[in-house]
């Protein structure tokens, strides 16, 4: 009751409150500005998410090698990157200039193929790719551990007794029945990086929050820009659940009986149940 | 190489092994001649599953010498030592004996069809369509020919172990190692379990069974090993050995089984 009233005390002011601004907010919706920012914060996420996954999945099989050389160096990386801030280390990434002012590769103590001012390698957006990537491949490490350790012990052996390698068992074996407990968590992961974009705007990454920024610091309407903002947020987000639930569809095979139903096949479902039709289940299950 | 080492499928000298300080195998040497059909039984603990682990280098030796058709597994012998082979050489060699598990260890994302490919198609590099072909008739002679786009969690246990049956089968295997093939299965399931076993005994494959099916062993076996405690007690014909123990630990552990 306290709840329902309150709830409704917070839509009213939605609503009535000026300061809501929400002509502000379906202007500026999808204007070009606003539009660029976002397809600019999609980029970092994909590009750094992939990044993030692939270095995971090498850490991880690194971290599992038996060779102390391999696996303590994976220890190492993984101990870095999570023990010091996002933050922190995509301001390392901006600055790398005032460290190494020259960069190049080539043969180490050898000719150099290419070099040139670190400037001009490491751009605002390269420096963002670095420092959200880089930084995710630790978490995803020990997501993707936790997945390999999830499997059987016998998986391995009885791909090892076909006569398998160590990279054939994890890519044919293991990996796709550690996904299973591998995707929720990565999808954590994705929605905590499309947020965590919004930290380069402190590198002067004109993604979706910098964008907002750079507008209410004209035209002093902040509260309905961060609304846009905040509402793009959600839509992705939202879109990104559902994307989830698809890839977790398609990893459950064989571990059940039955394939979970998709979204739409359970929308048709209550429709026709709410026409008074029988649908194709077995009668009475949705009711439970 | 002499000419007897080389004519054992299966030749163990001295073979020791010791996980930290519990020494599991405390020298074990046998033969398996080619087409004979071995059984090792024993009270669990005994070593039994670990030998059997050892012949196709599931687990390292620390000591001995234990050859298949003649040639080190997992090892090459210079100047009196073992050494640890190169990844690939150790899988080559693996590729050529089929073990089959207590718990099945059937892949459960794939069906039982691609379950079978999976060895022909990644470790022998063998075409899709060749290795389905090969399946699906393996598939036949266990009598699964209607469970091919079944999952492993769709099949009974028996049904599963008829399925690792032939993905054992399906590397073309010129040695079957079981270990306790029967054990994790309803009492009902497993008569479907030895009979695929016992056509496979007919066919001549070498074979070396860990089991507690003393019927089995009795029935089909050409040679039963009893071990104890990381050592071999006594072999002989199954009927001998089992009618008539030598040792009282055997007659002990008979008594239990039988």
């Amino acid at each position: 009751m306290v709840i329902a009233v309150l709830a409704a005390m917070f839509l009213h002011g939605l609503v009535t409150e000026k300061g809501y601004g929400w002509g502000v907010v379906g202007q500026y919706f999808f204007s070009r500005r606003v539009l660029d920012g976002l397809v600019l914060t999609i980029e970092l996420t994909v590009i750094a998410m992939a990044i993030g996954i692939a270095l995971g999945i090498v850490l991880a099989v690194m971290r599992m090698s038996p060779n102390p050389l391999v696996s303590g160096s994976s220890w190492v990386y993984i101990w870095f990157f999570r023990g010091t801030p996002l933050l922190v280390q995509l301001l390392f990434w901006y600055n790398l200039a005032a460290l190494y002012p020259k960069l190049g590769l080539g043969i180490p103590f050898g000719p150099e193929f290419v070099s040139g001012t670190a400037n001009s390698f490491i751009t605002p957006f390269a420096a963002a790719i670095f420092g959200l990537g880089l930084n995710e491949g630790a978490y995803m490490a020990e997501i993707v551990r936790a997945g390999f350790l999830s499997v059987d012990e016998g998986q391995t052996e009885a791909a090892q007794s076909l006569g398998m390698t160590r990279l054939q068992t994890m890519r044919r074996v293991v990996l796709p029945q550690a996904m299973r407990v591998i995707i929720p968590p990565t999808g954590n992961e994705t929605i905590s990086m499309l947020k965590n974009t919004s930290l380069v705007s402190v590198i002067a990454v004109t993604e979706l929050l910098y964008s907002v920024q750079l507008i209410y610091a004209a035209n002093y309407q902040t509260i309905p820009l961060l609304i846009v903002a905040s509402l793009w947020y959600l839509v992705v987000t939202t879109l990104l659940t559902f994307g989830q639930y698809y890839i977790e569809r398609h990893y459950s095979r064989g571990s059940a009986r039955e394939l979970p139903r998709t979204f739409l096949q359970r929308l048709r479902d209550n429709l026709m149940t709410a026409r008074g039709k029988p649908s194709a289940r077995v009668p009475g299950s949705e009711h439970i | 190489m002499s000419a007897v080492m080389a004519d054992a499928m299966v030749r163990a000298e001295d073979v020791h092994k010791r996980f930290g300080r519990l020494e599991v195998l405390r020298g074990i040497s046998l033969e398996v001649a080619p087409r004979e059909v071995l059984c090792v039984i024993g009270p669990s603990g005994s070593g039994k599953s670990t030998f059997l682990r050892c012949i196709n280098h599931l687990e390292p030796i620390n000591a001995g010498r234990l050859y298949v058709d003649g040639t080190l597994v997992g090892y090459v012998e210079r100047g009196g030592r073992l050494h640890e082979l190169a990844e690939r050489e150790v899988c080559r060699r693996r590729a050529e004996i089929g073990m089959v598990f207590q718990r099945f260890n059937l892949f459960p994302h794939r069906t039982a069809l691609e379950n079978i490919m999976e060895g022909p198609v990644v470790v022998k590099k063998e075409s899709r369509t060749e290795a389905a072909e090969h399946a699906r008739a393996l598939l036949d002679r266990m009598g699964l020919a209607d469970k091919l786009d079944s999952y492993p969690s769709q099949l009974s246990g028996g049904q599963q172990q008829r399925v690792a049956i032939a993905r054992a089968l399906a590397m073309r295997p010129k040695l079957m190692l079981f270990d306790e093939p029967t054990s994790a299965l309803d009492p009902e399931l497993v008569g479907e379990v030895l009979d695929a076993m016992r056509a496979l005994a007919a066919e001549g494959m070498t074979m070396v069974v860990v089991t507690h099916e003393i019927g089995f062993a009795r029935e089909v076996a050409d040679s039963l090993v009893f071990m104890d405690n990381g050592l071999i007690v006594e072999r002989g014909a199954p009927r001998k050995v089992i009618a008539n123990p030598r040792h009282e630990r055997t007659r002990a552990f008979l008594s239990k089984v039988l």
